[in-house]
């Protein structure tokens, strides 16, 4: 591997996107460097490193930028292939771990999203949404402690915030999105991967994500939430 | 033991042409299922319970769903003819634009083929705009993939064929030879492929099909 600038990441300490990229770094132990960005000031950096989206995560390795927090995931998989792979090695299992995590974003996280920012019956309506496609992710489990198997991979660290980011706006909407009863197999999921030390170390704190959201979700609605 | 493959597909979806030039460019053989997504197929709905959509891969009774996940399940399962690039930063960057394709591209094209009036008026800005990055990204090369097509020019494909049928159904011209001279280069090289050549759908059909998904999508509510 050609030595140069190493490995940064630009990321934000209430990205769940960032979180997952840094998820994958730490579970490999792999060296970088932090760069937290100042939002909503995005910088020159950040700019110039994703002119496309301008958005983060964006990993930049030996000065070469990698946008969106799924392939860098992947990239970092490919490139640190021997250390922990996140990806399993069989192809239909893997094409199961893209669907999943595809599935995460795709429908996940826009319902728990649309719940998050809509009001009334159109919430409701959302909120039910949310709800099953968080079941159907269960399924993706097939049983299985983690969706990696029996240790963290892919799908788990890329689905785990959904369960902890549901949780919340739960809290802040007052809907029960992430259901015990209703999806056991998931919540023991989530327990599951937020047991793991390196997966606990960089989560942030509980109270100033809930505040932060908070935030968000008054200048949404104009609301006062309890 | 032979490979057993099925695509479940319809004849107008751009997402399952993706995994049939795929499939072909491989040199793989595959039965066709056509569904008619007004009345699904049993079939379909067990192998994608999820979406219940088209394509639907299936491999030895396996099936996988999503078109660029397919894409990058046949790529690992067949060596032959690679559509990814080998070095990881490369292969992130093919993954990246066809990403790009699907989560800001497209819609921003179909944006315009839907809209009239001031709306549209709004929508053919934005899809200059993510047509202007494609463009910049070609860079002189004949294809995304170097010399032969690969993983971001069948995932931006489709564009060769329903761009010129969404400008003639709108009357508004969205790649101007001047203004985008790469992709216009591009479209032409890439439909000369014989692989893309054999397996476009029946124009005029498309045609149709375009102007009805435009005429559904403007009528007044409550219509339909």
């Amino acid at each position: 591997m050609a030595a140069g600038e190493g490995v940064k990441l630009i990321g934000y300490w209430a990205s769940p996107y960032a979180l997952r990229v840094e998820w994958a770094l730490k579970l490999k132990g792999i060296e970088y460097e932090y760069i937290e960005e100042d939002l909503p000031n995005k910088s020159a950096l950040l700019l110039q490193c994703n002119p496309v989206y301008k958005k983060l995560p964006v990993l930049i390795h030996d000065g070469k930028p990698v946008a969106e927090s799924l392939l860098i995931i992947e990239y970092v998989d490919e490139v640190w292939k021997e250390k922990y792979p996140l990806l399993p090695r069989d192809p239909g299992e893997r094409a199961k771990a893209r669907f999943w995590a595809k599935f995460t974003d795709e429908k996940c996280v826009p319902a728990v999203m649309a719940t998050f920012t809509s009001q009334g019956e159109e919430q409701e309506k959302h909120a039910k949404e949310a709800q099953e496609n968080l079941k159907t992710l269960e399924s993706g489990l097939e049983g299985k402690p983690f969706f990696g198997g029996e240790t963290i991979g892919f799908v788990d660290i890329s689905a785990a915030w959904i369960g902890i980011w549901a949780k919340i706006v739960g809290e802040i909407v007052n809907i029960k999105l992430v259901d015990e009863e209703k999806m056991p197999l998931l919540c023991a999921w989530l327990q599951g991967v937020l047991e793991n030390p390196i997966i606990k170390d960089c989560l942030p704190p509980g109270e100033k994500l809930l505040e932060h959201n908070r935030g968000f979700h008054r200048m949404l609605t104009g609301a006062a939430s309890t | 033991m032979a490979d057993d493959l099925k695509v479940f597909r319809t004849w107008s979806s751009p997402f399952a042409l993706r995994i049939i030039w795929a499939l072909q460019l491989k040199g793989l053989e595959y039965e066709t299922i056509f569904e008619d997504l007004s009345q699904k197929s049993p079939l379909l709905l067990q192998y994608n319970p999820t979406y219940k959509k088209v394509p639907v891969l299936v491999h030895n009774g396996k099936p996988i769903s999503e078109s660029l996940v397919i894409l990058e399940y046949i790529e690992e399962t067949w060596n032959q003819n690679p559509l990814l690039p080998e070095d990881p930063y490369e292969r992130a960057k093919a993954r990246f634009w066809a990403k790009f394709v699907d989560e800001k591209l497209l819609q921003s094209v179909i944006d315009v083929l839907v809209t009239e009036g001031n709306k549209q008026e709004e929508a053919v800005p934005r899809a200059k705009e993510n047509l202007k990055y494609i463009e910049e990204e070609l860079k002189g090369n004949k294809f995304f993939g170097g010399a032969t097509i690969g993983f971001t020019d069948i995932a931006l494909g489709w564009t060769a064929r329903w761009l010129p049928i969404i400008e003639e159904v709108t009357g508004i011209k969205l790649i101007e030879a001047d203004t985008f001279p790469r992709i216009s280069e591009w479209m032409q090289n890439f439909c000369d492929v014989p692989v893309i050549k054999a397996n476009w759908p029946p124009y005029d059909k498309m045609v149709t099909k375009v102007q009805g998904t435009r005429e559904k999508c403007l009528a007044p509510k409550g219509t339909n």
